[in-house]
């Protein structure tokens, strides 16, 4: 079944058009008659929770699963199209941008974004030729780098530009992009948003995947919805002139998760105690600039049963400010005290902090809170094998009783502790990072980024996790850079700019204005 | 949980232990199938007590290396350096044996801490200075072949007293009774006791947590086809001369390191820095120290090796334990272990350095030139690890939608934790 199109101001007939796609893997169903049509010069968000098939359908379109292992219809600008790889589809102008950014680090920013397109003649390649071109998809991108910097030199930001710089230089006219502002700041998001709208008005289909509703609801003209490999609805989204869309955000949330979902975060209970955890003066160099402070003596207190919430934009200090915390992991020179109940703890290095009741859930799951080849039960044991051991013997019973109940704990759905966690979805893969760290029984734990690309179903419910350990009386730091989160979960929050802490408000009085004036820097310092 | 949730668990623990071992048992049956193959081929030489016990003896030094080989590529390391090092340790112990006159009790212990000061040096590059092993290896091998060749003056000691011949060619004493050796058989008895009740501990205690079980048919079924297999062989090797001395030595490597790895916070650290060494490290894990230690062991293993390998050979020579290490690397791939580190048992190992062993056997036997046998053995290694590779690939492209995977392995989970 296809929406009917709607005429709009600048509407044409579909760019795009996917109808009826249904593709099989060994014993399921990813997509089930799945539809999806977008006009050029238009924004198309496809949202949906984890596993509801976005990626499946953009690897249906990208030619990731050729032609033949789906059933269904794609048309690009009213030709039927049968994709037989990634190279084909490129050719009829459809780029994907994944989330894991797929450039080579070691080559400048000309040699990528003509990668496997180089600017020559008779394979020599034409360097004048291939700068001067590199420089103005630049500019078109809002990038003002050199061509021939190296691409490892550059933000993940800039490299994200430097990806769509590459996909225009095949004139793209289907723009896919995977969870683009994942890994990127606030200044940078907006920048791509920016992006996103401008190429749009220069008549490029883009369609957006995306867990942030926020982005969504700022850029797209139109959203699709999937649940469960079928299409819920495509919404067309209309702007008041002062930028409100005219679709509520529960409708889309209520699309992709299929039921009311009241609250966004768990209401706060339980009691507050005295201060548990203190850090003072705590001061971080960068482990390979001499002399360039990542954090500058910043201070903070944590109560029992108390949710403090770190705001602060990427490179304002907090990941630098927790992990060397956590036994030095990072930086050096560090200096500054811990105090737990009032009395200085020694933290130099993980495996004293951990025994002092610290955990540090990091913003790198995969790379830093897993070891992905082994399976959940193995993950979930690693840093507190003193609980299943006797004696450096392991107690496999004990650990396989004991594991199961942390899991059970933390809701995971996997298909057995046996499974290996590379397997599973980010929303549960956090799950085993935070399930690892419970298994500590923690009395400080830190949260970096703990809902980073992950759907709206599991975000909550990590959030009650999160606050039924506050309730136990345990404290709780959480490091967020979506503010509607510090605000929603937190009982306190402090803001970072620039390695200092410069603000400290209560929970019920802060607000995203006030927040944001003191991560850049701008408000008050309390 | 309720007891029939529980119950409706089995059927996928029982998929998930065969899939979990599939790599394992894939090798077990490569082997079986060399073995007959040969047994044919060989019209029957192939598994005569005399043949069995040479087989053990020939491959005892590979076996020893093979186990410390893995515990370095399970870190993600490798080490290129063994034969060298195998050929060091044998001159430098020939020459405190005859030049110096030390006895073999002494001997022994100063040669396996000398090649644990090997391995401390190769590990402190490695884990400290973070050279890579493949480099700080190389160099190894080079340096301690340059260094026997100096200890050696570029020729052979030989011939070495009998107390150290004994260790490599020596048997289990002990009375016979028609033709055949007791103690072996006490021993493969002893061995097949303490098994089964291995076995059923595990299994008592299983049930005690609550854990799925095997059912107690197949329970008897698996012990009683251990105590065969263990009685079948103690009963061949008590047909010629009893156990190997190195025999005995293997068994309790194999026993010594499969417990260290699978049953203690050791082995599951050495797990954790080859799988993920950031993620070890932020769990608590002291990675360089454990990084360091696997190459100091690996460099004492190399060390008994030398010894076996020279006191077999009754001399120490410059070109001792070329090729070794490929050898070595080849058995641990063979069996299982990944490039990539954090995969591999040492079960798995000594089935790969059987595999190697076995073709290596076998092929003298039937009289296949050198040529014919290198050319194969490389194929072999080719086509397991294509295999294990293809394995993973479609393990992990089946991950990709988890729903896949579950429905061939959860059909039975319950519906609540069915989503996502």
């Amino acid at each position: 079944m296809v929406e009917p199109h709607r005429a709009r101001p600048g509407g044409t007939a579909p760019l795009l058009l996917m109808r009826d796609i249904c593709k099989e893997f060994p014993g399921v169903r990813a997509l089930d008659g799945v539809s999806l049509s977008v006009r050029a010069g238009t924004v198309h968000a496809v949202m949906g929770e984890n596993g509801a098939g976005k990626s499946t359908l953009m690897k249906v379109l990208s030619g990731v699963h050729p032609a033949g292992s789906y059933t269904g219809e794609i048309h690009v600008g009213g030709e039927p199209a049968a994709f037989t790889g990634v190279a084909d589809s490129e050719r009829a102008g459809i780029a994907i941008i994944h989330q894991e950014l797929a450039l080579v680090p070691h080559l400048t920013v000309s040699e990528n974004v003509f990668l496997g397109n180089e600017r020559a003649r008779r394979g020599v390649i034409d360097w004048y030729d291939t700068h001067a071109r590199a420089r103005a998809l630049l500019e078109r991108v809002g990038l003002d780098e050199d061509p021939t910097t190296t691409v490892s030199a550059l933000s993940v930001g800039a490299q994200q530009l430097v990806e769509i710089a590459k996909a225009l230089a095949k004139r793209v006219r289907v723009l896919i992009l995977d969870e683009p502002t994942s890994a990127l700041n606030e200044a940078e998001s907006a920048r791509l948003l920016g992006l996103l709208t401008e190429l749009r008005d220069q008549g490029v289909a883009c369609i957006l995947i995306s867990h942030k509703l926020g982005e969504v609801m700022q850029v797209s003209d139109e959203i699709t919805v999937l649940r469960d490999g079928r299409t819920v609805e495509t919404v067309p989204v209309e702007r008041a002139p002062d930028g409100t869309p005219s679709v509520e955000e529960d409708r889309i949330i209520r699309g992709m998760v299929g039921r009311e979902l009241d609250q966004r975060y768990p209401d706060r209970t339980g009691t507050i105690g005295e201060v548990r955890f203190e850090v003072r003066d705590w001061t971080v160099d960068h482990p390979a600039q001499a002399g360039r402070r990542m954090v500058d003596g910043a201070g903070l207190t944590v109560r029992g049963g108390e949710v403090v919430g770190l705001a602060g934009l990427m490179g304002a200090g907090r990941t630098e400010l927790a992990m060397s915390l956590f036994g030095r992991s990072y930086g050096r020179r560090v200096s500054g005290g811990v105090y737990k109940d009032g009395r200085e703890i020694d933290t130099s290095t993980v495996a004293r902090a951990v025994a002092e009741g610290l955990a540090y859930v990091p913003e790198d799951r995969k790379g830093l809170g897993l070891v992905l080849d082994d399976d959940v039960r193995h993950n979930t044991s690693l840093a507190a094998l003193g609980r299943i051991s006797t004696r450096g013997v392991l107690d496999p019973g004990r650990e396989a009783v004991e594991t199961r109940e942390t899991t059970d704990d933390m809701r995971l759905r996997s298909h057995g502790p046996t499974q290996v966690v590379r397997t599973l979805s980010g929303g549960n893969q956090q799950k085993v990072v935070l399930g690892k760290w419970m298994f500590t029984r923690p009395d400080l734990l830190i949260l970096d980024e703990p809902t980073r690309g992950i759907d709206v179903g599991a975000k909550y419910e990590i959030y009650l996790i999160v606050r039924g350990l506050a309730e136990a009386g345990a404290c709780v730091l959480l490091i967020s850079s979506e503010l509607p989160e510090v605000l929603g979960m937190s009982d306190r929050v402090y803001t970072m700019c620039e390695g200092r802490i410069t603000g400290e408000v209560p929970g019920e009085a802060a607000d995203q204005e006030t927040l944001m004036r003191l991560m850049t820097g701008t408000g008050e310092t309390a | 949980m309720n007891p029939f949730t529980r119950l409706s668990r089995l059927p996928a623990a029982a998929g998930n232990l065969i899939r979990d071992n599939a790599r394992q048992y894939g090798m077990v049956i490569a082997l079986v199938v060399i073995v007959v193959l040969f047994e044919i081929l060989t019209g029957g030489l192939l598994l005569t007590p005399l043949n069995i016990t040479n087989l053990i003896m020939q491959n005892s030094y590979i076996l020893i290396l093979a186990i410390g080989m893995m515990l370095v590529i399970i870190t993600g390391h490798i080490d290129l350096s063994v034969g060298s090092v195998v050929a060091f340790t044998g001159a430098v112990s020939a020459v405190m044996l005859t030049s110096w006159g030390l006895p073999t009790p002494v001997v022994v212990p100063l040669a396996l801490l000398v090649g644990a000061l090997i391995g401390a040096w190769q590990g402190f590059w490695v884990a400290y200075v973070r050279v890579p092993a493949f480099i700080v290896t190389l160099a190894g091998m080079l340096v301690f072949r340059g260094a026997t060749l100096a200890v050696l003056g570029g020729e052979s000691i030989a011939p070495l007293p009998e107390s150290l011949r004994t260790m490599a060619s020596g048997f289990l004493p002990g009375p016979e009774a028609l033709g055949l050796h007791l103690p072996t058989l006490a021993l493969g008895a002893a061995g097949a006791a303490a098994l089964v009740w291995i076995q059923w501990r595990q299994r008592a205690r299983s049930r005690r947590h609550g854990l799925p079980t095997t059912p107690v048919a197949a329970a008897v079924g698996v012990s009683a086809a251990h105590v065969v297999v263990i009685m079948v062989f103690a009963h061949v090797l008590a047909g010629y001369n009893g156990l190997p001395l190195v025999g005995l030595v293997l068994l309790a490597l194999i026993v010594g390191y499969a417990f260290l790895m699978r049953s203690t916070t050791t082995g599951r650290r050495v797990y954790a820095v080859g799988g993920s060494e950031q993620a070890a490290a932020l769990s608590g894990i002291a990675t360089q120290r454990t990084t360091f230690w696997v190459f100091v062991n690996m460099g004492a293993l190399s060390a008994l090796a030398g010894l076996v390998f020279t006191a077999r050979l009754n001399s120490a020579t410059p070109g001792a334990g070329t090729m070794f290490e490929l050898d070595a690397i080849a058995a641990a791939f063979i069996g299982g272990a990944s490039a990539g580190g954090g995969v591999g048992t040492v079960v798995g190992a000594v089935i790969g350095a059987l595999v190697m062993g076995v073709l290596n056997n076998g092929m003298s036997l039937i009289g296949l030139g050198v040529d014919w046998q290198q050319l194969i053995k490389g194929l072999v290694l080719l086509l397991a690890v294509a295999f294990d590779v293809h394995n993973k690939r479609r393990a992990h492209s089946a991950g990709a939608t988890v729903a896949s995977t579950k429905r061939r392995w959860g059909r039975d989970r319950s519906p609540e934790r069915s989503r996502e």
